[in-house]
């Protein structure tokens, strides 16, 4: 009797405990957790989560609960060698039994059916409206506002970091953008099937090749939101990262003036030799503008990552946000071996000399 | 019979075979007892070979930015290892079960075709060694066992051809046997025997053939698209040419679903069989498991693009889908609620078998849960395509799956191989899998919330995803270990002596038990005459009016009748041992070669097979007598 009294006052214990290790779960340090949504919509979908999810526990305790006092209550005896009543079924109970579950169900739907329709909705009129491009194995943006035009009269392009204001919904417009790279089966950048995931803002939405998904979101805090591919899409299909650098209002308008302008061009001798060999072609005849865009130069190429503003400080991270723009060793060995760097990377090895990797390393580091 | 001079004249090169002992027996087998081993033993192997590549996935995922394997690697490795445990494991070995264990249930000598029954064995094997050999043909499948178009179509390498050959090869595998064994269980059953005393196994085993039949067309019509668009360069999931991506998801999804009931029922069958005997009460609400059983049979065909919540079907779709998803929940908890109201007021005897019951019944519970978390939908759109959803299938397919095949294992190798299996290695290994199992799948739901995608061979440590899945390695060198327990078990029970202390050990309660272990080729001496469910049980007790169990005197049961005299199995024309469904096997993944490398090879397939087929057709089923 002493012990069960014991297990009795100790219980409501045990639910806090419970309880403060899954608050632990909601830790905003890291990146991708769902549990610390910065977004109305992510927060929506995690608000739903928890109370289905103690509705959960509640089922979880009273049938495994019940299961352990069973096998404890019922367990065989040596000195017991008799049988049990033999009871075949009660239609009562089996009717009990299919509605109760029934109810639970109906309850937790009612939310569900709202929030699928809530979410479902298209952005109202204030919202910045991008096109979000997976590519095997990258993401690029397209602000397709018609105030968002460049000076040489492009789109604002990025690849890699969406830039978004603070607190304005953006529709994004998601397309599977492969199929501009030709060449062997090894080299072709395929449109396939990737999903678009940034988990803090809000949960996934496919991106198929023919047509076009659409998804809302906002953050609410200016921060960096990192996301990836979720949707199995190749070789790197696990290298597809991305991240959402969410601006304050007056950040936000000098990051969409800086964009405006075209490319800078190098003063600096190493980095106009960079330039001159990423306009013109390298040693080994490889042409970088095959597939990369400049803007305001004659590179413009949609195939690969836009390298307009490569430097700029909310470009992080590059080739699939794998490495750090930061990290210059990382941007030399990319260049040095791209295919060994990102297995499969669909950027050809144009056998770069060093002397050919500085320079043009001077030159994306110049592009601010 | 007019055809009966025919095979002498193919004897010449293939003479009837007649030994039915010895390693040939095995080849040219029709037993279904026979068959039933080989498809254990086989889908056990492919079992070890899956449970290697998960380990070597975990391997790679011990911490960030690991390279024990490369990215080409990892993306073979999991597509094997999905693809192995779902084709070539869980489905054979349920089919393993289903062999041996449904016509000695029903009181049958054999299934209804049995030449037929070999043909489906040796096209499953043959069909997996196929697959696997892409290990050694240029690449194994690396597009998920789930083959999304347009990756799969598109992928330069060779391997997601093996993977659509492949699962074509085994689809006819398990499309013929689905048709033979719900033949047997609707028309071979003893006299007596209506479908309401059907054990409650059997039943289920026929649930599963009816969702086969129904399921693979639509799986084999999306695989032969899959091919043709590889192959030949047709367009069916080829948007820029008229084609459509969703349609394959809507095909494989389609098969894919009542594909996980394919893969629980018979679980669900083995845990309804075996929790009554060892709580010494019959299950409770019989007809009610039933019904329930055939009812997510039917709704599991209607909840598919539970799926595709993601892939833009727009709230009208999502909101359907949602709500049959949920509904689901309802069958299967009724069938949980009764078998806690089984064990209610039983006496539970925790012998091996039980315990692996109740633990599978107790980690599908968990399972089953998360699986109603992704009715809804809004939640789901975050965690589809994370390890939340490793962890929940995981918990569905090894939690209940394997768990009960283990159960059912312990449980039946007395009756299969007249040994019993160490109850003590039985009881260390359950706890050890226990504890690796919950160590490696728990925290992946922890995993998936916090932001790791699927079928990612590596991720960075900034994630801070390092410490779950380390405790995940760990837990899935612990089930390793398990299984290296239940091997050295049957290795040192094989040694043992044959022959039972006691010829029924569970005090068991269906008609298999009435037979000798391991039965004799004939299965029964006579065909026993069935009286009630639970058949046996009620020859060995009665209740009396108000409930009570009686025993009933030996030689007292209503089919102990002298006067009919017991039977010796003379007489007893059982089919005779065939080459022909072999060879006709034989040419499925000749033609499947064929398909990727020359013409000529798949004449020459089709040519083998065809050549079968006419042997086999030809062939009497009973041999003349020599």
């Amino acid at each position: 009797m002493k012990s069960k009294a014991r297990w009795t006052r100790s219980w409501p214990l045990a639910l806090v405990l419970a309880a403060l290790a899954l608050s632990a779960c909601s830790d905003p340090n890291l990146p991708q957790n769902t549990f610390a949504p910065a977004g109305p919509v992510a927060r929506k979908q995690a608000d739903l989560f928890w109370p289905v999810f103690w509705v959960a526990v509640g089922v979880f305790l009273v049938v495994e609960g019940g299961i352990v006092w069973m096998a404890i209550r019922f367990r065989h005896r040596r000195d017991r060698d008799r049988f049990p009543a033999q009871i075949h079924g009660n239609s009562r109970l089996e009717v009990g039994w299919t509605i109760l579950p029934a109810v639970v169900i109906a309850v937790i739907m009612v939310p569900t059916v709202s929030l699928i329709w809530d979410l479902a909705r298209p952005a109202g009129a204030g919202a910045l409206n991008v096109t979000a491009e997976g590519h095997q194995w990258w993401w690029g943006f397209r602000y397709t506002d018609e105030d968002m035009r460049t000076s040489y009269d492009q789109p604002i392009v990025t690849a890699d970091v969406l830039v978004i204001p603070v607190g304005r919904d953006v529709s994004l417009s998601l397309e599977s953008a492969g199929g501009l790279i030709g060449g062997g089966p090894e080299q072709a950048d395929y449109a396939v099937i990737h999903s678009f995931w940034v988990p803090r803002l809000a949960g996934k939405q496919d991106v198929v090749p023919g047509r076009t998904n659409r998804l809302v979101l906002r953050a609410d805090e200016p921060g960096t939101y990192w996301g990836q591919c979720a949707e199995f899409c190749g070789l790197q299909h696990a290298q597809m990262r991305f991240r959402v650098v969410a601006l304050p209002q007056a950040e936000w308008e000098r990051w969409v003036a800086n964009q405006k302008r075209p490319a800078v061009t190098p003063t600096d001798p190493e980095a106009r030799r960079g330039m001159d060999l990423f306009l013109n072609g390298v040693s080994g005849g490889g042409q970088c503008i095959a597939c990369h865009a400049v803007g305001g130069t004659e590179a413009a190429s949609p195939a690969g990552p836009n390298l307009t503003h490569f430097a700029d400080p909310t470009h992080e991270c590059f080739a699939g946000c794998i490495w750090e723009t930061s990290d210059r060793a990382a941007l030399e060995e990319w260049l040095r071996n791209p295919t060994q760097a990102k297995l499969g990377s669909k950027m050809p090895d144009y056998n770069l000399t060093e002397d050919e990797i500085d320079a043009l390393v001077a030159y994306l580091y110049s592009l601010t | 019979m007019a055809s009966v001079s025919v095979p002498r004249t193919a004897a010449g090169i293939l003479r009837r075979p007649t030994a039915t002992t010895g390693v040939w027996s095995w080849f040219t087998t029709v037993d279904h007892k026979k068959i039933g081993i080989m498809y254990g033993v086989a889908a056990f192997a492919f079992f070890l070979i899956g449970g290697l590549e998960a380990l070597l996935i975990r391997a790679q995922l011990a911490g960030p930015e690991l390279s024990v394997v490369n990215a080409d690697q990892y993306n073979q490795l999991f597509t094997m290892h999905g693809v192995t445990m779902i084709f070539l494991f869980v489905m054979p070995m349920a089919a393993a079960f289903f062999n041996y264990l449904i016509p000695l249930q029903i009181g049958a000598r054999d299934v209804a075709f049995p030449r037929l029954n070999a043909f489906s064995f040796w096209v499953f094997l043959l069909g997996g060694l196929f697959l696997y050999s892409s290990w050694f043909l240029g690449g194994a499948p690396n597009g998920g066992w789930f083959g999304y178009a347009p990756n799969s179509t598109t992928d330069p390498s060779v391997g997601m051809s093996f993977y659509a050959l492949g699962l074509l090869i085994t689809g006819i595998a398990s499309a013929a046997s689905a048709v033979n064994l719900a033949v047997t269980v609707i028309n071979m059953r003893a006299p007596g025997m209506s479908l309401f005393r059907v054990p409650i196994f059997t039943w289920m085993g026929l649930v599963v053939q009816f969702l086969l039949v129904f399921s693979l067309p639509i799986i084999t019509v999306a695989l032969f698209q899959l091919l043709f668009d590889r192959r030949w360069d047709t367009a069916f999931f080829d948007p820029t040419r008229g084609g459509d991506p969703i349609l394959w998801q809507h095909m494989f999804w389609l098969f894919g679903h009542p594909e996980v009931y394919i893969l629980i029922l018979p679980a669900f069958g083995i845990i309804s069989e075996i929790l009554p005997v060892f709580s010494r009460k019959p299950l409770f609400g019989y007809q009610f498991v039933v019904f329930s059983g055939i009812a997510i049979g039917f709704i599991g065909f209607g909840v598919w693009a539970h799926h595709m919540y993601a892939a833009g079907l727009g709230p009208v779709a999502n909101t359907a889908f949602g709500i049959s998803t949920a509904i689901i929940a309802v069958p299967t908890g009724v069938k949980i609620f009764n078998w806690m109201a089984t064990m209610y007021g039983g006496d539970l005897r925790f012998r091996s078998p039980m315990l692996y019951v109740v633990g599978a019944i107790m980690m599908f519970v968990i399972g089953g849960l998360s699986g109603v978390m992704h009715s809804v939908v809004p939640s789901d759109y975050q965690q589809t395509d994370t390890y939340f959803i490793v962890a929940h299938f995981h918990y569905v397919i090894f939690g209940g799956g394997v768990f009960a095949f283990f159960a059912g294992l312990v449980f039946w190798w007395p009756k299969v191989f007249g040994r019993m299996l160490s109850e003590r290695l039985a009881k260390i290994q359950f706890w050890i899998m226990l504890v690796g199992f919950n160590l490696t799948f728990g925290p992946m739901h922890v995993l998936g919330m916090q932001g790791m995608i699927r079928r990612s061979f590596t991720y960075p440590e900034a994630l801070g995803l390092t410490f779950w899945n380390q405790m995940a390695t760990v837990g899935s060198y612990l089930i390793a270990v398990a299984v290296l327990v239940f091997i050295a078990n049957v290795v040192i029970t094989q040694r043992k002596p044959k022959g039972l202390d006691d010829e029924d050990p569970w005090d068991a309660r269906s008609l298999e038990w009435t037979t000798s272990s391991p039965p004799p080729e004939h299965n029964f001496d006579e065909i026993p005459t069935v009286h009630a469910l639970d058949e046996f049980w009620h020859r060995k007790y009665v209740e009396d009016e108000r409930g009570r169990v009686v025993r009933v005197p030996a030689g007292a049961a209503p089919d102990h009748d002298p006067a009919r005299g017991g039977g010796s199995g003379h007489a007893i024309h059982l089919p005779s041992p065939s080459f022909w469904p072999l060879v006709a096997a034989i040419g499925l993944p000749v033609m499947g070669y064929g398909v990727l490398y020359s013409w000529w090879v798949l004449a020459l397939g089709a040519l083998v097979t065809v050549v079968g087929l006419y042997g086999w057709a030809l062939e009497p089923s009973v041999a003349e007598e020599a």
